[in-house]
């Protein structure tokens, strides 16, 4: 099937999609959008965490068949060029990536917390990212990323 | 023809600083290319036929429907290995695709190349195999056994290391036993194995990997494939974690091969399920102990018999039996010991590599005896084991005597002496801090507080005689009117941070601003795993050899043009892109001194020697340099549910000095929440060989809920023998922080808890 939606602000459109690929494949295989991770495929790790018309959802549990006409937002449509979102950017500055294959999906999600509670408490922080598993850093360094991104966006 | 890989960044910091990782602004935008994001022109996708069988003998492999299915390339079986059909990272047994029998469920039997990763898949299902199913051997126990059935020739026993310490027949005025089970942990890295492996014109390959080492895999790849070794050339693509789960080939002969038969680019990328059998695993074990000791606390001597399961075959069997042996009392003075460790093969899934490398298992069993005999003499946990901690010039039950700081008993007393975090509050509406979180099983009822210690150590760097160096290319150039330093090794970087730190040291030793670290890649010499906590000891020293060599040859050169004699230095160094004196002032910049030469220097290092463990009593200096750290629990219990709360997670480690401060930190946290989920979370369930829970919706990891706060004291005690005093930091973490947590909920249950992970019905009487 052709699949015609906007990503990023942009209409991108893919022709042939077979009827089982999910929304993850078809950005990956079909746009070259890689930054939404291949995890667990199976929406326990948030690897792959994307906004669809605004809602938080992981990418391997849509069918890229659901996504025509609609908007989606990935983590590379959050930094203009080479400015960083301060999610981003407070990523990097905290320490809390080491790997990084859990960090795609880790600022899509610290960026809709952030979007919903601009002054999150630890225990919100905790909650909203409950979702996304991360193997590397044990989660202090994220909790504290997010924690200097709140502070910056709101002042 | 070559995928897009991550651009080299420039780095700027010296030892000893927060310098953040250049790679982190591509990863935080989703732009940083992992092993699974790359991809070619004509690009073929390869899947895997796997034995549904954990022991089976294979009748026939019939391919011909599978090559008949739309969009195939290539099918492939045992009988197109064009080299040696079996690989090995100690002992070659593991077949490239299996021959004759399949001893594991989940085992590799044949191969197929097609344009679209499903119809790989569905032309995979279509490889008709035929299988004479045996009866599965999946006790180790049993394997041992005279009678049991062989499952390789030369039996079922990888290794049995014997240390035979001090009086055989020493007794004690009090005893304690105790048989401790240790369940199968998955390492579980983010990203899946994957790869991409490009053929060229003459018959080699390119592979474009995420691995731990690129040469040990070049030098398998290359008898795999009868090809010489330069034929076979490996360039580092994105690691997406590894924690020992890509010491060992998983996918790399299978691209190569299918690349070379189609003559078109295959990519192998494994499913979650799939990276469950494509990986070895922890090794479970079962460990019996006993302890002797006088009244005053002090040990006499400790017996134990350690059998570690390490499924269908060897992988680094061998190295992680050596390791819980050596380490089987803890890191306590003991003047008797004998210690039995096994492995043995079984017909369950192959186990190698895991962060902590047998001593993570035996410090479940160690510390818990430790705790054990603390209650046995009415004494204070922490303080029997200060009484018997480790100090310099201690002699190990291996008759190595330790040198450099060992720190054991400073660390116990650091977790001690930390206060104590606030009682639950039975009325806060946050449910996540009760023990079954937003499940809204307690607010309090029935919930008892836990307070546990552990403290574990483990060798850094390989042992018992082997070859460890690591090789660095250091050139410093002009480039745009400055003065660039690049560091080219083979070193993996699997998130722990060893880029930046190579550039740290780097720009340290040369006094420059601008250094890139290159990819790595097998153009330059081995650099040996990242594993054992080592890379930064051994691939950093051989950067630092490298600058040592760049700098003296600057020098020279600065003597020459200043129209100094040789020898008349005067303390002449390099700082802020300059050659300044010896009281800093600038004598002329680099920019200027080298103009249009380029100073390239390659150097190995090499730590001090080890020697093998003699076969009859384990006596040897094998281990290369100990790290330590210690780890104090706080938990609450829902006694009723078996359900755990881990609310306090406090550790000190002394890591010799800190190249990146901000990474070690990381380090102590990440490997603190590994050690968290094999105590109360993470175990791979085995039912005859099958494994039941192959996917993160069933083998749960510690999300950022179960992860409480890491209370840090880290130590720099500097090491006299490693440069810049550095101590290997990723594996401690791990080692103690489990059994801390058990100890914890024995403390708060009064449940004796002998296996981890502990489970609810551990926990509930029944």
């Amino acid at each position: 099937m052709k699949v015609s939606c906007s990503v990023n602000g942009q209409v991108l459109v893919a022709d042939d999609v077979w009827e089982g690929e999910s929304l993850l494949y078809v950005l990956r295989e079909r746009f070259g959008l890689y930054g939404s991770k291949n995890a667990c495929e199976q929406g326990e790790c948030g690897s792959c965490s994307v906004y669809l018309d605004g809602v938080l959802v992981c990418a391997c549990l849509v069918l890229g068949g659901q996504v025509n006409g609609r908007e989606i937002l990935t983590v590379e449509g959050l930094s203009h060029r080479t400015a960083l979102h301060p999610v981003q950017t407070a990523f990097v500055e905290a320490g809390a990536v080491q790997c990084g294959f859990c960090t795609p999906g880790l600022v899509v999600a610290a960026h809709d917390l952030l979007r919903r509670v601009p002054d999150p408490t630890e225990a919100q922080i905790r909650e909203a990212l409950a979702g996304n598993i991360c193997r590397c850093t044990g989660y202090a360094k994220i909790i504290d990323a997010v924690q200097l991104a709140a502070g910056r966006m709101s002042g | 023809m070559k995928p897009r890989l991550a651009p080299a960044a420039t780095v700027t910091g010296r030892v000893g600083e927060n310098v953040p990782r250049p790679d982190g602004v591509l990863k935080v935008q989703g732009g940083f290319p992992y092993s699974s994001d790359l991809q070619v022109d004509r690009m073929l996708w390869g899947a895997t036929v796997r034995s549904p069988h954990p022991y089976a003998r294979i009748l026939s492999i019939d391919t011909s429907e599978a090559l008949a299915a739309p969009g195939v390339r290539a099918v492939l079986t045992h009988e197109d290995v064009p080299g040696k059909r079996v690989y090995g990272l100690e002992i070659p047994d593991q077949p490239v695709l299996a021959f004759d029998v399949v001893r594991y469920w989940g085992e590799a039997v044949a191969l197929v190349a097609a344009d679209h990763p499903e119809l790989a898949r569905r032309a995979a299902q279509k490889v008709h195999v035929q299988y004479q199913v045996l009866a599965p051997l999946t006790d180790p126990e049993q394997a041992l056994l005279a009678d049991a059935p062989r499952l390789h020739p030369d039996g079922n026993v990888t290794r049995h290391v014997k240390i035979r310490h001090g009086n055989q027949d020493a007794r004690a005025e009090v005893v304690v036993t105790g048989e401790y089970e240790v369940g199968m942990q998955d390492q579980a890295p983010l990203g899946p194995e994957s790869g991409l492996a490009v053929p060229d014109e003459e018959g080699g390959v390119d592979l474009f990997i995420a691995t731990q080492w690129l040469h040990v895999d070049r030098e398998q790849l290359a008898g795999v494939l009868g090809l010489p070794p330069d034929r076979v050339r490996l360039t580092m693509a994105g690691i997406g974690g590894a924690f020992g789960a890509r010491e060992d080939l998983s996918m790399q002969a299978h691209a190569c091969m299918l690349a070379l038969r189609s003559g078109r680019p295959v990519k192998i990328s494994y499913s979650r399920p799939e990276s469950f059998v494509g990986h070895v695993h922890r090794h479970p074990g079962r460990l019996r102990y006993e302890h002797g000791a006088n009244r005053d606390g002090k040990l006499v001597y400790v017996r134990a018999r350690i059998v570690l399961d390490g499924g269908a075959y060897a992988s680094s069997s061998t190295a992680v039996i050596a390791n819980a042996s050596c380490f089987a009392v803890g890191p306590y003075r003991c003047p008797n010991a004998t210690i039995d460790g096994w492995v043995v093969y079984t017909n369950n899934p192959p186990c190698g590599a895991m962060r902590g490398f047998g001593s993570v298992q035996n410090c479940y069993a160690h510390e818990a005896q430790m705790d054990k005999l603390a209650e046995a003499l009415g004494m204070d946990p922490v303080e029997l084991r200060t009484r018997n901690a480790l100090e310099t010039g201690s002699q190990m039950i291996t008759g190595q005597v330790i040198d450099g700081p060992v720190p054991v008993a400073e660390l116990l007393r650091r977790i001690k002496e930390r206060p104590l975090p606030a009682a639950s509050d039975p009325g806060s509406l946050d449910l996540t801090t009760q023990p079954g979180g937003v499940s809204n099983t307690t607010h309090g009822e029935s919930v008892r507080r836990g307070v546990g210690y552990a403290v574990g150590f483990k060798n850094v760097g390989y042992s018992e005689g082997f070859n460890d160096y690591s090789t660095a290319r250091v050139k410093l150039s002009v480039v745009g009117g400055r003065p660039r330093v690049e560091v080219h090794t083979a070193a993996a970087e699997v998130g722990q941070g060893l880029v930046t730190v190579q550039a740290q040291i780097a720009g340290t030793e040369l006094g420059v601003t601008d250094v890139v670290v290159l990819n790595a890649d097998t153009r330059v010499g081995s650099s040996g795993s990242s594993s054992a906590s080592r890379q930064t000891y051994i691939t950093g020293g051989a950067v630092k050899a490298a600058c040592d060599a760049v700098r003296r040859r600057v020098l020279a050169l600065a003597e020459l043009e200043l129209g100094r004699k040789t020898g008349k230095t005067d303390g002449l160094r390099l700082e802020r892109d300059s050659v300044v004196s010896a009281d800093g002032r600038e004598i002329v910049s680099l920019t200027t001194l080298l103009g249009d030469e380029v100073i390239e220097e390659t150097h190995e290092f090499r730590p001090r020697q080890t020697t093998r463990l003699d076969p009859e009593t384990g006596q040897a200096n094998a281990h290369v340099q100990y790290a330590f750290a210690a780890h104090r629990a706080v938990v609450d219990v829902d006694t009723e549910l078996g359900l755990v709360k881990v609310v306090e997670l406090a550790t000190a480690q002394d890591v010799g000095k800190a190249i990146n401060p901000q990474a070690v930190e990381g380090q102590l946290e990440g490997g603190a929440a590994q050690g968290l989920g094999l105590a109360v979370m993470e175990e791979i369930q085995l039912k005859d060989g099958v494994i039941r829970n192959a996917s993160f919706t069933d083998y749960l990891l510690p999300t950022i809920l179960d992860m409480p706060p890491l209370r840090m004291d880290v130590l720099e005690l500097g090491d006299p023998h490693s440069p810049y005093g550095l101590k290997g930091v990723g594996e401690p973490p791990t080692i103690s922080s489990g059994p801390a947590i058990v100890a914890a909920i024995r403390a708060a249950t009064g449940r004796p808890i002998t296996r981890v992970p502990v489970r609810p019905h551990d926990i509930v009487e029944t």
